[in-house]
């Protein structure tokens, strides 16, 4: 055991590496799917039925799919579309689109319990539009969403341990390295859980921070 | 030489939710500076004529007309106007809400400079200066940069009447703003509105406060199943009501008047 500890960190590069790609990916696409589920959900409350009928179809279809899958269609797939991507980009390309889905139809929520006479007050200051969206009504739906926010965050950094399927050097990555190479089960994989565990501990305190925030605007 | 134009110029406004006929030819002419108090037992219909003064409600038929300029519909067609015309003349009518409807993402300062900086896009430090001195004016310096849920009622709704008066509006419209503040609270707000009728605003306010009505109106209007029953000074409103519509309003919202001036006498 103490054995198996000292070989682990003789290659602690690995575990490192594979821990900062893990936070990389997660926080590129929890922002990117962020801001593409703003827009997303602008769509999905759209006054023109159209628009919200094929949005909200589109977010339901990819909440269906499992991301495994998903990961799988994006870097197998898209190739035989002519469309060819790197691992990583692939990895971060298919949780930024998953996850849009995930954060649009959660900021349509917070964005329907939104007391209706707030929104009329922005119409009769003369607001309109994406101004409208922009400065009035945003803002308190992502102040609203914010716990609900870092939870899809949460499932965003373990989403990603998927990525060593397709051979995205991330935590699981590595972790599954070291133990294929030096038959470390334990020791390898309870060090990748727990540094998960860091990162989602990480994301709790910055949610408790900006919910402070969020709660006096509220 | 011309009579200077209404700014408010209301003909046969009629509206219905489903069956229910809620306002039903409504005629509304307000003068520069004029303050009209509207009055009229609950489900009257007069929080809907307001909302439909810039359409918040879109009327079914009449007209509204502000300073000589059609609002919600184009010149001479049935043409419902675009959104941004229509916001651009929404920008020329303040609007005070019942529960006041700040926007609570915003500080105090904030919810009065937003629409001057990105709706009417005035440079920020004219805009700020005039948000210290509008939040001064209703007494609210020291409060400038609390959020809306560390206000009383009170406090939030004196915002929102500041938030009205930054836009610089031709005409200020108030939907009930003190029904829905505790007793002790009602005085403070209606000392500013009362200073803002004084100084020549041009005001159109729904209102259960007959002390309000009586004291700062220059006109009365009594509502009642979507139609103006009367209209009046409030010297002849109050004291010498015309119709029995009138009386019977009176008689019923004696004691509620009794109330108003107590409150706005603390206040």
């Amino acid at each position: 055991m103490t054995t198996g500890l000292a070989i682990l960190w003789e290659h602690r590069d690995l575990l490192i590496d594979g821990f900062l790609t893990t936070l990389w990916l997660a926080a590129l696409s929890a922002l990117a799917s962020l801001a593409l589920g703003s827009l997303l959900a602008i769509a999905l409350m759209a006054r023109r039925p159209m628009v919200a009928r094929a949005s909200g179809a589109l977010v339901d279809a990819m909440r269906c799919v499992p991301f495994l899958l998903f990961a799988y269609i994006i870097y197998y797939g898209l190739p035989s579309l002519g469309l060819r991507f790197s691992n990583w980009s692939s990895g971060l390309f298919a949780l930024i689109v998953y996850n849009t889905a995930y954060m649009a139809e959660l900021l349509r929520g917070a964005w329907r319990g939104l007391p209706v006479e707030m929104i009329e007050a922005g119409h009769a200051f003369g607001f309109h539009g994406i101004r409208l969206v922009r400065r009035i009504i945003l803002p308190p739906v992502i102040l609203a969403a914010v716990p609900m926010l870092g939870n899809q965050v949460i499932q965003i950094i373990k989403d990603s341990a998927f990525l060593t399927i397709i051979a995205v050097e991330e935590l699981t990555h590595a972790a599954t390295v070291i133990q294929q190479t030096y038959f470390l089960p334990f020791a390898s994989f309870v060090s990748a859980l727990l540094l998960y565990w860091v990162l989602c501990v990480g994301v709790e305190q910055l949610v408790r921070r900006v919910g402070a925030h969020a709660e006096a605007r509220r | 030489m011309n009579a200077p134009p209404p700014v408010l110029e209301v003909r046969a406004l009629t509206k219905s939710f489903g069956d229910h006929v809620v306002l039903d030819g409504i005629d509304l002419v307000v003068a520069r500076g004029e303050t009209v108090c509207i009055l009229g037992p609950s489900g009257s219909g007069k929080s809907t004529l307001l909302r439909c003064l810039n359409w918040l409600e879109t009327p079914d038929s009449g007209t509204v007309v502000l300073s000589r300029e059609r609002l919600g519909v184009l010149p001479g067609g049935n043409h419902r106007m675009s959104d941004a015309a229509l916001a651009r003349m929404r920008t020329r009518i303040g609007f005070v809400f019942q529960h006041f409807a700040l926007w609570p993402h915003l500080s105090a300062i904030e919810n009065v400079m937003i629409a001057p900086l990105h709706v009417q896009r005035r440079p920020r430090a004219e805009v700020r200066a005039e948000a210290e001195a509008l939040l001064a004016k209703v007494g609210l310096a020291d409060r400038a940069d609390y959020f809306p849920a560390k206000l009383s009622g009170g406090q939030k709704q004196r915002v929102g009447i500041a938030r009205a008066l930054a836009m610089k509006p031709e005409l200020l419209l108030f939907d009930e703003p003190t029904s829905a503040l505790d007793p002790e609270l009602v005085g403070e707000v209606l000392v500013v509105m009362r200073e803002l009728a004084r100084d020549g605003m041009t005001m159109v306010v729904v209102t259960h406060e007959m002390g309000f009505a009586r004291e700062a109106a220059n006109r009365v209007v009594l509502i009642d199943h979507g139609r103006v029953v009367e209209t009046g000074t409030p010297e002849a409103f109050f004291d010498n009501p015309q119709t029995e519509r009138a009386r019977q309003f009176l008689m019923r919202y004696a004691g509620a008047s009794t109330r108003a001036n107590g409150a706005a006498a603390a206040g």
